[in-house]
């Protein structure tokens, strides 16, 4: 998977890592276990994701897995989804602590998100798996 | 602003700015390092970590505080524990005459208190001296005022039996400070806390941990000892072991939803009850005929709309969706925009300075970000949508330009807080369009209606799915005006005596005058 929004078979990503990213987060799961993302929403950090040891943040049944991001798993609110679904997002790494409850990627960096508005194709391609 | 070869009176340089905190005739010193304030007294860490602080003025680091960790957390809360005894049970009359105190103190070092937390977040001095520090002093003294003036209630069940209820307070409670308004989120926190009779263990947002330092200091000598503790620290370490730590009462929490879903989490691990407010996308809408007349109210109605820079927007209730009714769009964004050029954007200390520095360096990269997926939905970028460069020694800051985006409402740009300095502005039809589109948010934290007409202001006020509504006026926050969220802009609410409440446990003692027996056994 690469920033272009599709692996090698065309399957068009909702989530995708950076280079970067997905070296912190290898970095993090041979520190400290299995992690997962959680993309938050509103005040202060909001629109952050939010990185947490694997299984500290209990999914909801309205929650929607977005995809993998170097092995661990990526979610969203439903309610933020609807409002999110017609981006890709692409976590990166940035510099500075990371705030909220999150953890960090790495000494003095945090996750971040950016976003990619789906083309019309990669559109239909969602629309269509 | 450095006042090495500049006269300085009272604490400002020639140019009229204050000199910046630690160097020679600033109002504020700076000590290198900070520990944390527990049981009265300056804790040095356990582990002996320290983390920088970074003024976001400069964008350089310009003391140290604590890295603390829960062995930290854990003195903190056997501090308050400590306390909660002699708290609990001191009079009214005592509890009331602390937090004045707490207050008179604060107000006397009013200018030391603004440039400190103007320096520790950015925002212009004009700000912290004439809302966030007078707001604080002034919600110790409405909150020492609504304890005493608290009754509780009881009721006759029949001629022989009486319940009563009693307050209680809760002990001691964990409470999470945001980092847009450091100093006054944390009066709107300690304030019901310790007037409901309860000691607080305090988590300053990480970015902010200084200011409120500087608060303890003012004040340590006049809260009793372990009332107030302050721990300083990522929140990922004590932040979770403050929220899910058995030995608190309560969490009291300001931030983004993910955060806020885990404190509950966590709250719901212990059984006991959260306060949280998570934000919100607020609308604030223009009726035609605020353009009836060209007039004083139209001049307030324009500042109303740009009130978005307030706090370069970093603001849970920053009005930052703007739906104005189409017949008036033209020439009433002609006027905002007009407004908007003439924002001064410049050294944070100067008090002509109207829009500061953002808070971090992740803040801007944030804003710059949501401009650019703005750009790709394709909204039209009216005014700003870059970086500010002011120069000098400002360079490295965190300066941002006021922006305003037009597009519509199912954009990113619409349906998410940037808490930047960032308008999205749309058009409405007519009272059923605004409503429509005011509503069409999963927030509900603020809004805002502007219009001549008193009727249509009511309607508006109801329809909208807020917890506050302002009418012909924005960003007011005066003691005394409850403040919380629908939806999922959080659970409770602040600002008002019912967080004694909140910050309370209800006693009943249900009792028989009666001396008969109910004959059953």
């Amino acid at each position: 998977m690469d920033e272009s929004g599709t692996d090698e078979q065309g399957v068009v990503a909702r989530v995708v890592a950076t280079p970067a990213a997905l070296e912190a987060i290898a970095q993090l799961v041979v520190e400290r276990g299995p992690v997962m993302f959680f993309q938050s929403g509103g005040c202060c950090d909001g629109s952050l994701p939010m990185c947490f040891a694997d299984g500290e943040f209990v999914i909801g049944s309205h929650d929607v897995l977005l995809g993998e991001v170097g092995g661990c798993p990526f979610y969203i609110d439903a309610r933020q989804y609807q409002v999110w679904k017609h981006t890709q997002l692409i976590l990166d790494i940035g510099i500075g602590e990371p705030e909220g409850f999150s953890l960090a990627a790495g000494e003095d960096r945090h996750f971040l998100i950016r976003s990619k508005v789906f083309t019309a194709a990669e559109q239909a391609v969602l629309e269509g798996s | 602003m450095t006042a090495t070869n500049e006269t300085v009176t009272a604490g400002k340089t020639e140019s009229g700015a204050f000199v910046a905190p630690g160097q020679p005739g600033s109002v504020v010193d700076v000590k290198p390092r900070y520990e944390n304030f527990i049981g009265g007294r300056w804790v040095a860490p356990v582990r002996g970590q320290y983390m920088k602080d970074i003024s976001p003025v400069t964008g350089r680091p310009f003391t140290e505080v604590a890295k603390s960790t829960p062995e930290d957390v854990e003195l903190a809360l056997d501090a308050a524990h400590a306390a909660k005894g002699a708290w609990g049970e001191a009079s009214l009359a005592e509890r009331a005459a602390v937090l004045n105190a707490i207050a008179d103190a604060i107000e006397a070092h009013l200018t030391m208190l603004a440039v400190a937390e103007t320096w520790d977040n950015g925002k212009p001095v004009r700000e912290t001296l004439g809302a966030d520090i007078p707001l604080a002093v002034d919600h110790f003294r409405y909150f020492a005022g609504a304890t005493r003036s608290l009754e509780g209630r009881s009721t006759e069940i029949d001629k022989d039996t009486v319940a009563y209820h009693f307050h209680e307070p809760l002990g001691v409670v964990g409470q999470i400070i945001p980092f847009n308004f450091p100093l006054l989120m944390a009066a709107w926190k300690i304030a019901p806390a310790l007037a409901a009779g309860n000691c607080t263990v305090v988590k300053p947002a990480s970015p902010t941990p200084w200011s409120i330092l500087k608060l303890a200091e003012v004040i340590q000598d006049i809260v009793p000892l372990g009332v107030l503790n302050i721990v300083t620290g990522p929140g990922g370490e004590i932040g979770k072991a403050l929220a899910s730590s058995p030995r608190i009462a309560k969490i009291g929490f300001t931030g983004e939803t993910t955060t806020g879903r885990l404190i509950m989490q966590y709250a719901a691990e212990n059984l006991i009850p959260s306060t949280v407010e998570l934000g919100g996308k607020s609308p604030n809408i223009f009726f035609a005929d605020v353009m009836d007349q060209d007039d004083e109210f139209l001049d307030k109605a324009i500042e109303g709309l740009v009130l978005y820079a307030f706090n370069k927007g970093e603001v849970c209730t920053c009005p930052s969706r703007a739906l104005i009714q189409e017949s008036i769009y033209d020439k009433f964004m002609t006027r905002c925009l007009d407004r908007i050029r003439k924002i001064t954007q410049g050294n944070p200390l100067d008090p002509t300075t109207m829009m500061g520095a953002q808070n971090s360096a992740q803040q801007l990269e944030k804003i710059t970000g949501y401009v650019d997926i703005g750009r790709q939905e394709g909204a039209e970028v009216l005014i700003g949508g870059e970086r500010t460069d002011i120069g000098g020694e400002f360079k490295d800051g965190y300066y941002y330009e006021p922006t305003v985006l037009k597009g519509h409402n199912d954009m990113r740009v619409f349906q998410e807080e940037i808490f930047g300095p960032v308008l999205a502005v749309t058009t409405f039809t007519d009272e059923a369009d605004a409503v429509r589109i005011a509503n069409d948010t999963l927030y509900g934290l603020g809004a805002g209606v502007w219009t001549r007409n008193g009727n249509l202001a009511y309607r508006m006020g109801r329809a909208i799915k807020a917890g506050r509504v302002w009418t012909n006026c924005y960003h007011l926050y005066p003691a005394g005006a409850a403040f919380g969220g629908y939806k999922i802009s959080g659970v409770g609410r602040e600002n008002h005596q019912m967080m004694l409440e909140h910050y309370s446990q209800t006693k009943n003692l249900l009792v028989s005058y009666s001396t008969k027996p109910l004959g059953l056994f």
